[in-house]
């Protein structure tokens, strides 16, 4: 149940996208993700689509892993759609009893189901792969220079690092629990919805107890190695860009000079299309 | 009420690249009124098996019959089948929630829907079973020791009453004093209720102690189904998969090494101190008790 949800978990794999430096995949995906609110016509989103292709397929995560991710915010998507599709105001393509479906309504819902999974699947990609370590340390080094404005950079990326590790620790451990509880016959999904709130406190106090457990565990080992953060840490793995960095920061930029091109030049192109298509009738 | 596994498989995370086979073609009869030990290293299937006999996970291929049904059919009460074979986890301790002791104990027989007099009835039933002080029940089970702790958590599945007890490692994480008073309290329920139970350990002089029956698990498969003292003839397989016959067996067999004509036959500390005992009378019997 729990275990579905692959947003945020990490595909082992040997890949070009797998080795690039954290820094790259967090900032080209902070691109990824303005350019596909930039792009508003069907020609950007085709070039990201095959941007999107290429990289899965250097990324060597199987689609399916990115289709699960996708599961997550399938209600959000659905919402999204039919809002879109029946509420926004234009020329009427056809009615269903009440329901207007017109042409601007069609063409809002489409763009933003493909926004939304677009946005998904490219983020995604990132965390499949790329480690929550790599991916804090990326985040550190990024904000570095906000160290000089008194902003605690390394503590936050201690904090996040901390935070996404114990992520599959509570899943286990929420597991266990409520594995035991059922085991003492506790009914976690049937009745109302005060019936269902009031069976999640067996599993809730004794999470919540292990959750400080484990953290009172971590700061006293943390202690006992004399961990001090901040300035003058060294760090095991450097991130040090390498050629491949550079050529990917070049793919990234050359996939939105294209991707914004094409949508400038959209209307030509429809218009060569129809020219051709004219002619060969 | 019997359990029976018929060629029962578990894969772990089948649909990602690393698919892990954790039992592989389990057949196993779990008659009434045994007294079972499952010993396996880390690793070797023993948890996910007692995790399929009251259906918290469910076998990726075989079935499991209790009572001569399929606990996998659509129509099995799932929740009738767990009330009657008690499933208690490593570290059962971490299962606690309630704000005292005796309330805690009740949520299980709360849960079958039974009316109240009956639910604290079999609560303190349980508490008294797993040998806890009356001055505990109205205390937070937070402030409890360890041990303590474990017997109520213990207490908790008890007082579902089941037909079968399953303990997964019972003893994990406790001191000497702490592990023989959990074993010596489980071997008393056994012999005063007569239900099956089924201890799960990878520690073989807990186990040689007190059950009559051993099955070693190894890499997901039964290695031996067997009584103690058939099991620990196999003491060089054993060691070859991680674990060891007791310690005793080892004493007894040193004992033969130095020239001492004594049965290394032996599981336990009163089994060996019998042996020895008869081997010394008949040194005496014979007017040979000068060596």
């Amino acid at each position: 149940m729990l275990r579905d949800i692959t947003l945020g978990q990490y595909y082992q794999a040997d890949s070009v996208i797998h080795r690039l430096d954290p820094r790259v995949k967090l900032g080209s995906t902070i691109l990824f993700i303005i350019s596909l609110f930039v792009f508003d016509g069907a020609a950007g989103y085709i070039v990201a689509a095959v941007f999107l292709t290429l990289v899965i397929n250097l990324s060597k995560v199987p689609f399916r892993f990115m289709v699960k991710g996708m599961k997550a915010i399938v209600f959000l998507l659905m919402i999204t759609v039919v809002f879109n599709l029946f509420l926004t105001p234009g020329e009427p393509l056809f009615t269903i009893w009440k329901l207007k479906i017109t042409k601007e309504g069609l063409r809002l819902a489409v763009l933003l189901a493909v926004r939304l999974s677009f946005l998904i699947i490219g983020s995604s990609i990132m965390t499949l792969t790329t480690t929550p370590n790599q991916l804090t340390d990326g985040l550190e080094k990024m904000l570095h220079p906000l160290n000089r404005i008194k902003v605690p950079v390394h503590e936050i990326a201690m904090m996040m690092s901390i935070a996404l590790r114990f992520i599959p620790i509570l899943m286990e451990e929420t597991d266990k629990i409520m594995k035991a509880q059922l085991a003492r016959c506790a009914d976690f999904d049937s009745g109302n919805i005060i019936k269902r709130a009031k069976g999640l406190v067996p599993l809730l106090v004794p999470l919540f107890i292990s959750a400080f457990r484990r953290a009172n565990d971590l700061a006293m080992a943390m202690e006992a190695r004399c961990y001090r953060g901040g300035e003058h840490r060294t760090k095991m793995k450097p991130l040090h860009y390498a050629r491949r960095d550079f050529i990917a920061y070049a793919v990234v930029a050359c996939y939105l000079v294209i991707g914004v091109a094409a949508g400038r030049l959209e209307p030509v192109l429809l218009a060569f299309v129809g020219i051709t298509g004219g002619v060969s009738v | 009420m019997p359990i029976i596994l018929d060629k029962v498989n578990h894969i772990y995370g089948q649909d990602t690249g690393t698919p892990l086979r954790a039992l592989n073609n389990i057949d196993l009869v779990i008659p009434d009124g045994q007294f079972i030990g499952i010993i396996g290293h880390t690793g070797s299937g023993k948890s996910t098996l007692v995790q399929h006999l009251n259906g918290l996970m469910k076998a990726t291929s075989g079935n499991i019959y209790f009572n001569g049904e399929d606990i996998d059919d659509e129509d099995f009460d799932k929740k009738k089948l767990r009330s009657k074979v008690g499933l208690v986890f490593q570290y059962p301790e971490h299962q606690l929630f309630e704000t005292d002791v005796f309330t805690d104990v009740c949520f299980g027989p709360k849960n079958l829907g039974l009316s109240q007099k009956e639910i604290e009835l079999r609560a303190y039933e349980a508490l008294k079973l797993v040998g806890l002080d009356d001055e505990y029940f109205y205390q937070s089970p937070f402030d409890l020791s360890g041990g303590q702790k474990r017997r109520v958590a213990i207490a908790g599945v008890l007082a579902m009453k089941p037909q079968v007890l399953v303990l997964d490692e019972p003893t994990a994480g406790l001191d000497p004093k702490g592990r023989d008073e959990i074993l010596e309290q489980v071997a008393k329920l056994k012999k005063e209720t007569g239900i099956t139970v089924i201890l799960v350990s990878h520690s073989m002089d807990d186990v040689a102690r007190y059950v009559d029956r051993i099955i070693v698990m190894n890499k997901g498969c039964i290695l031996y189904d067997d009584t103690p003292r058939a099991v620990f003839r196999h003491y060089a397989k054993l060691e070859e998969i991680g674990l060891a016959a007791p310690q005793v067996t080892y004493i007894m067999r040193e004992l033969q090494a130095h020239g001492y004509d004594v049965s290394d036959d032996v599981t336990t500390i009163d089994e060996a101190k019998d042996e020895i005992k008869r081997y010394f009378a008949g040194l005496v019997a014979t007017g040979k008790g000068n060596r």
